[in-house]
C-alpha cells in the first residue's frame, strides 16, 4: 500500500485558503447577476423565466431565493463572480461558544437535483477540505448539530425531513441549501413539492444558489457557526 | 436491421400495417390484443432495445411504446377509449415498472399486471390520485402527514432467522433519498426491494401549459448531475415537433460540451467507487480530478454543472474556438491523471477483491431488464444512442463504444474509465474540427410533437413532447437511464452480501433524481 502513500504525499497541498483568505481560483462559482439601475428594467423583468427580478426605482431588484442564475439576463445585468451568498434567517443564528471548535452535519436531501448534493460532497474533496475547520458529516441526527437541507422538500421526504431534525438534540441549526430550499425553486410549491425547508422546520441560514457552489455551503456553516458574517 | 423488413415480419404475424417514416423509422398501429406480441418480437426476436412507454391522453388513450435499432426507432401505438390496456410485461420484462408508473400516474388499469398500486405515489396520498390525469390541480399542496408510515414491503421472505434491513431514506453521509429493504437470513442478502419517489417533484405535471423556456429550467435541473444531457434531450424534441434544424456549429459545441459533461460524470462515478470500498487515497485522487473538470466547466461556460447553455435551436451563446481547444487540452491532463489512477487502482489487489465477481449482472438479464448506459455495456451489451441513432455532432468521429463482458463491478469501473477516455479523445477531435457558423435558430413554435434523444452520462434518454397552437408545452415526458436501471439494480445485488452492498450500489452510478423526476 506505499504506492498509494506516496501517491498521496506526491499530490502536495491543494487546499484553499478560504476562509483565512480569498479563494479567487477560476470556476469555484458560477456567479450571478446584480440588481441596480439599468436602461430598460421591464425588458430584463421579461426576459426572467424564474420570476426572481422585479422593477424598483428605475432599475431591478433581484430576489436571491428564486434566483437560479439561469444566465438569460447575462450581459444584461452585471455579473458577479462571488461566493459569500448566505444570509441569516433567524434572529438567533449562532450556536455560541461552545459549538465553536468542531460541528456534526447531517445532510438531508429533501428532492434536490443532486446538484447541491454534488458541491456539498465536494466540501470532503482536498480542495476545500471541510475537517481543517471542525466540520464533519455525520450518518445519524442523534450526532448532529447542523443540518443541511436540500431541496424544496417533496411531500414525500416531508415526513422523514421533520423525524430527523426532532431526533437531533439541540441546540441545533438548519441551513437551507439552494434556491429549491430556499423558496421551492423551480419546483414548488406544488402539489408534490413544497416551497423550501421553512415548510418543515425552522431555519436559521439560507444559502442561495442553483446550486451554491461549496465555498457559499462553507460560507453558509460559518455563518451558522457564528463564526462569520451573514452576506447582508 | 431494415425498418422494412422488419415491417414484413409484423404484417406477416399480426397483420399489421407498419408506415416507414420520412425519419427512417417504422410506426406500427398495434390493437390491443396483439400489443403484446408485437412488443415481444421487436423486443426478443429481432432485439429492439425498449426505450419506454409514452402515455397520452387526447381524445382517448394513446400507448407508445418506443424501441430502436440501428438507426430506426420503432413505435408501437395502441389506442382505446378507456384507460384499460393489456399488460405486456409478463412477456416483455423490461416493461414492467413502465406500467407500475403509468398505472399509478394515470390511472391505466393494466389487465395482468401481478403487482400494480403504490408505486411513484406513497402511501400517503389518497387513492384514486392521478396527478398526470387531465383536470388534476398541480397547485393543490398534497397531504403530509406526520403520522407514522404505514409503508411495508410487498413480500416478506420466510425462512428460519431471516431478518430484513431497512435503510433510508436518510443515510451515511451525502447521499440521495432512498430506501432499501434488504432481506436475508444472515449474511447474503436474498431479496432487495428498492423504494424510490422520495425525490418525486411531478415535473411532468407541473410542466404542463408552461412556456418552452419555462419547461426548460425544468429538464436542466431535475437531475442536476446529467443536466446538459437532458436539456439536450428537450431541445431535440421541441426542435423535432418545430421542424427546425440547428446550425453545424450548435450541434458540434453540443456535443462537445456533452463530452465534457459525461468525463466528469463519469469521475464522480469513480470517485463514489472508490470511497465506497474505503480506499481514501484513490477517493482523494478521483475527488481531486472532479473537482478541476467543475472549476473547468465553469471556467468555460459560466457554471459549474453547465446550466443555462442549451436551448431549442441550438446554444444560449456561443464558445470560442480558442477556449474550446484549451479545455481540450485542460480535459486531456485530466483525462490522463485518471489513466494513473486507473493503473494504480488496477494493481491494488485489496480494491480489486470488493469489485472482481461481485455484483454480477449477465448479458441476458441485462437484455430482459432493457438496461442502458455504462452498466449494460459492462454486461456485453454495446448499446450507445450516439452510434444506433447518431445525432447532431457525433457523425464521422469514429466513436469506439467500450465494452467488458463480466458484468461485474469490476466491469463497471473498466466502462467508467474507457469511456472518460474516449470522452477525452472526443473533445480534442470537436475543438479541433469546429466549424464556423452561428450557434442558434429561430424556433417558430407550432402545434405538434416531437422526439428527442440523447446519449446521457447514464445511458439513453429519451424526451418527448406536445407543443399547442400557442407554442406552450402541453405534455412532456422523459424516459429517464436511471429508470431503467433502478429496475434491474437488484439483480446485482442479490445473492451478494452485505458489506458489498454500498459497492454494487455505487458502481451502478444511479441517480435518484433522475429517476422520481
Amino acid at each position: 500500500m506505499s504506492r498509494w502513500v506516496l501517491a498521496g504525499l506526491k499530490t502536495g497541498i491543494v487546499t484553499t485558503g478560504y476562509p483565512r483568505e480569498e479563494e479567487s481560483a477560476p470556476g469555484v462559482t458560477p456567479g450571478r447577476p446584480r440588481g441596480g439601475e439599468v436602461a430598460d428594467p421591464a425588458k430584463i423583468v421579461a426576459r426572467c423565466p424564474s420570476g426572481a427580478i422585479s422593477a424598483a426605482g428605475g432599475g431591478v431588484v433581484i430576489d436571491r431565493r428564486r434566483c437560479v442564475h439561469c444566465s438569460a439576463c447575462r450581459g444584461d445585468l452585471p455579473w458577479e463572480e462571488t461566493y459569500e451568498w448566505a444570509t441569516v434567517a433567524a434572529a438567533e443564528s449562532g450556536l455560541g461558544r461552545p459549538f465553536r471548535g468542531s460541528l456534526h452535519v447531517l445532510v438531508v436531501d429533501a428532492g434536490s437535483c443532486g446538484a447541491c448534493l454534488s458541491e456539498v460532497r465536494q466540501l470532503n474533496n482536498p480542495y476545500y477540505n471541510m475537517h481543517r475547520l471542525g466540520f464533519f458529516i455525520t450518518p445519524t441526527p442523534r450526532n448532529a448539530d447542523l443540518m443541511l437541507v436540500l431541496g424544496p422538500v417533496t411531500a414525500h421526504m416531508h415526513r422523514a425531513l421533520r423525524v430527523a431534525y426532532a431526533a437531533m438534540p439541540g441546540p441545533k441549526r438548519v441551513i437551507a441549501v439552494g434556491t429549491c430550499a430556499a423558496s421551492g425553486g423551480v419546483f414548488g410549491p406544488s402539489f408534490a413539492a413544497g416551497s423550501g425547508a421553512a415548510d418543515a422546520v425552522p431555519v436559521d441560514v439560507v444559502v442561495p444558489g442553483c446550486p451554491p457552489p461549496p465555498l457559499a455551503v462553507l460560507h453558509g456553516l460559518l455563518v451558522a457557526a457564528g463564526r462569520k458574517e451573514g452576506a447582508g | 436491421m431494415e425498418v422494412e423488413r422488419l415491417a414484413a415480419a409484423l404484417a406477416e404475424r399480426f397483420g399489421v400495417k407498419a408506415r416507414v417514416e420520412r425519419d427512417g423509422g417504422l410506426t406500427v398501429p398495434c390493437s390491443a390484443a396483439d400489443l403484446a406480441g408485437v412488443c415481444e418480437t421487436l423486443f426478443t426476436a429481432y432485439d429492439c432495445a425498449f426505450a419506454g412507454l409514452i402515455v397520452e391522453e387526447r381524445d382517448g388513450w394513446t400507448l407508445r411504446h418506443l424501441f430502436y435499432s440501428e438507426r430506426a426507432i420503432i413505435r408501437v401505438v395502441s389506442r382505446s377509449d378507456r384507460p384499460t390496456f393489456p399488460s405486456i410485461s409478463a412477456r416483455m420484462h423490461a416493461a414492467d415498472w413502465h406500467e407500475r408508473a403509468a398505472e399509478d400516474l394515470f390511472g391505466i388499469a393494466f389487465s395482468g399486471h401481478p403487482r400494480l398500486g403504490e408505486f411513484v405515489l406513497h402511501e400517503q396520498w389518497p387513492e384514486g390520485t392521478n396527478p398526470m390525469r387531465r383536470g388534476f390541480d398541480v397547485r393543490r399542496p398534497s397531504p403530509r402527514p406526520d403520522a407514522a408510515a404505514g409503508w411495508a414491503p410487498p413480500r416478506v421472505l420466510h425462512a428460519p432467522g431471516a431478518f430484513s434491513m431497512p435503510i433510508g431514506p436518510i443515510f451515511s453521509g451525502v447521499e440521495e433519498s432512498v430506501h432499501f429493504q434488504l432481506e436475508t437470513v444472515g449474511e447474503e442478502i436474498v431479496r432487495v426491494i428498492p423504494r424510490l419517489f422520495y425525490n418525486y417533484r411531478g415535473v411532468e405535471a407541473i410542466a404542463r401549459g408552461r412556456t418552452i423556456a419555462a419547461v426548460l429550467l425544468l429538464a436542466e435541473r431535475f437531475t442536476g448531475t446529467a443536466s446538459f444531457a437532458h436539456a439536450t434531450a428537450f431541445s431535440r424534441a421541441v426542435e423535432a415537433a418545430c421542424g427546425v434544424a440547428v446550425p453545424v456549429r450548435a450541434a458540434r459545441l453540443r456535443a462537445f460540451i456533452a463530452e465534457l459533461e459525461r468525463l466528469r460524470h463519469h469521475t464522480a462515478a469513480i470517485h463514489g467507487i472508490c470511497s465506497s470500498t474505503g480506499l481514501a487515497v484513490a477517493a482523494s485522487q478521483a475527488a481531486i480530478l472532479e473537482e478541476e473538470l467543475l472549476r473547468l466547466s465553469a471556467g468555460l461556460t459560466g457554471h459549474r454543472y453547465l446550466f443555462g447553455l442549451a436551448v431549442p435551436g441550438g446554444l444560449r451563446r456561443d464558445l470560442a474556438d480558442d477556449d474550446c481547444r484549451r479545455a481540450a487540452a485542460e480535459a486531456g491532463a485530466i483525462a490522463r491523471r485518471l489513466e494513473g489512477l486507473e493503473r494504480s487502482l488496477a494493481r491494488s489487489s485489496s480494491f480489486l477483491d470488493r469489485l472482481e465477481q461481485v455484483g454480477i449482472v449477465t448479458a441476458d438479464e441485462a437484455r430482459r431488464y432493457g438496461l442502458v448506459g455504462p452498466v449494460a455495456r459492462a454486461s456485453g451489451i454495446d448499446r450507445d444512442l450516439r452510434v444506433i441513432l447518431p445525432y447532431g455532432g457525433y457523425a464521422d468521429l469514429g466513436l469506439r463504444v467500450a465494452r467488458e463482458e463480466e458484468g461485474d463491478g469490476y466491469a463497471r469501473l473498466r466502462v467508467l474509465f474507457a469511456e472518460a477516455r474516449e470522452s477525452a479523445r472526443l473533445l480534442t477531435a470537436l475543438a479541433d474540427g469546429l466549424p464556423d457558423g452561428s450557434v442558434s435558430a429561430p424556433i417558430q413554435p407550432r402545434a405538434g410533437e416531437g422526439l428527442g434523444w440523447v446519449e446521457a452520462p447514464g445511458g439513453a434518454a429519451v424526451h418527448w413532447v406536445r407543443l399547442d397552437d400557442d407554442g406552450a408545452v402541453a405534455e412532456w415526458r422523459i424516459l429517464p437511464p436511471s429508470f431503467a436501471n433502478w429496475h434491474g439494480f437488484h439483480l446485482a445485488a442479490e445473492g451478494f452480501a452485505f458489506q458489498d452492498f454500498p459497492i454494487i450500489l455505487a458502481t451502478f452510478g444511479l441517480a435518484a433524481a433522475e429517476n422520481d423526476r
